[in-house]
């Protein structure tokens, strides 16, 4: 049931992207695709009762070890949630300078206009 | 039990802060609902006990909105009222729903939310990564652990592209004048 | 952009250190604690792009211009290959924590794990030069390229036209 409502998230990330016609809002539907996808891998990797993958001083390691919840989707999420900004900031970058040679945010008179 | 009825409670929440910021048509609404997205999306983080992941989603949304007010919604956005394509609308919802279909059916072979894979498993790669990753690294953080020591070449492949991606934004926003001072 | 009202600037002249002490905190402590170099790197962005947001914008590129930012972000990309590469010279392999292996420190001391604490420093470095020069380019200045290929940075809205 949780995968199935991620799912859902991404898909209506996706509707975003593909139907409208403001570049903003297509910006916008794929940063909605990306927090679905990450949370979907982390949903991945959930024990049930499980304790957060840091040592302490006072953990047992077996104890640890059949409790803790996996830590490589979290240690490849971390990295892909910063990558995520980037490319977002460069479609927001595109966007801005699309605004600058034709005025408008609006893809359809954008393809009409010519240069 | 009790996580698992959070999460989903936190995931309807969600879809419905997507849903108002795919279809209202005030620019300003939808780049606060999608922070209302980012913020639903650190608390899950927190219940699945990945406060490495919190950290970074909540501080990573906070940039992304002032990102896309600061630069966007100064201008004016003059409401387009352009006729809908209806054709094309209704054969993405039916594709979609489609997708959704399929996917509900194919995660019933995902077994059982909260049986991780290295429950089954027992030599896969994160058990020797929890079980040893005190001793070989000599760090109590074995997230810092995988992604600096055992998985070290990923972030440098991700430094990369975090680079490459930042010196395009600066590339697409350099403009050529002409004349001097002229406008692009 | 000019700045923000008297509140907002007594608020920030207070909050911004912590801010930034904070990000330092979680950075360094990366090997201890939840955070790391990513997390930390984006917090101290933020604590720069807060005083940019209440001061205006002569203040805070007086602090830290484009081109220091720059600066910053290719020598934290640097810094991490090369202790990547040094890995090499004693181990035989790319990535190789060679101080864990020469010199292991006490368990849960700050001066322990490796490389890892240096590692973190490099990126958290990178991550908030990046961004913060993202910001600047966004919004703020723009990079101009005359006939002879020469760049310069002008405002992006000249003094008339603030929104």
């Amino acid at each position: 049931m949780v995968y199935t409502l991620c799912f859902a998230l991404f898909l209506t990330g996706l509707y975003c992207a593909l139907t409208k016609k403001n570049t903003v809002k297509i910006v916008i539907g794929l940063a909605i695709m990306e927090y679905a996808v990450n949370l979907f891998l982390i949903l991945l990797g959930y024990r049930r009762n499980g304790v957060a993958p840091i040592l302490d001083r006072s953990t047992d390691l077996a104890d640890f070890l059949a409790r803790s919840v996996d830590p490589l989707p979290q240690a490849l999420v971390l990295t892909a949630i910063v990558i995520g900004l980037g490319v977002t900031s460069l479609a927001v970058a595109l966007c801005i300078r699309l605004y600058e040679k034709y005025g408008t945010f609006d893809v359809t008179q954008i393809r009409r206009l010519k240069g | 039990m009790g996580t698992e009825v959070i999460l989903i409670i936190l995931l309807f929440f969600m879809l419905a802060g997507a849903l108002i910021a795919v279809e209202t048509k005030n620019l300003l609404s939808s780049v606060i609902s999608l922070g209302a997205i980012g913020v639903g999306t650190s608390v899950a983080f927190l219940f699945l006990m990945a406060p490495d992941l919190a950290i970074v989603q909540i501080a990573v949304e906070v940039v992304l909105l002032i990102f896309l007010i600061r630069a966007t919604i100064a201008r004016d956005v003059i409401p387009q009222r352009g006729h809908i394509a209806w054709g094309g609308l209704v054969v993405v919802v039916v594709l979609l729903a489609g997708l959704l279909a399929f996917g509900a059916y194919a995660f019933r072979d995902l077994g059982v939310f909260g049986q991780p894979i290295i429950a089954a498993v027992q030599d896969a790669p994160s058990n020797r990564y929890l079980a040893r990753g005190m001793k070989e690294t000599g760090a109590a953080n074995i997230v810092a652990a995988v992604i600096l020591d055992y998985r070290g070449y990923d972030t440098l492949g991700e430094a990369t592209v975090l680079f490459a991606a930042i010196l395009g934004a600066l590339t697409i926003l350099r403009v050529r004048s002409r004349s001097g001072g002229g406008k692009p | 952009m000019t700045g923000m009202t008297v509140i907002v600037k007594t608020v920030t002249r207070w909050v911004k250190v912590f801010i930034f002490l904070y990000g330092v905190y979680i950075v360094i402590t990366g090997h201890l604690t939840p955070g790391g170099g990513f997390a930390g790197g984006v917090i101290i962005a933020c604590s720069y792009i807060l005083l940019t947001l209440a001061y205006g914008k002569e203040f805070a590129l007086k602090r830290l211009g484009p081109r220091t930012a720059a600066g910053l972000d290719s020598g934290g990309s640097l810094l991490f290959l090369i202790v990547a590469l040094l890995g090499i010279g004693s181990g035989g392999l790319f990535f190789t924590n060679f101080l864990q292996k020469r010199y292991p420190g006490g368990e849960f001391q700050l001066a322990s794990a490796g490389f890892i604490p240096i590692a973190n420093i490099a990126i958290g470095l990178k991550v908030f030069s990046c961004l913060f020069l993202v910001f600047i380019i966004l919004s703020i200045l723009r990079i101009v390229l005359d006939a002879e290929g020469k760049q310069s940075l002008v405002q992006r809205w000249p003094e008339g036209k603030e929104e």
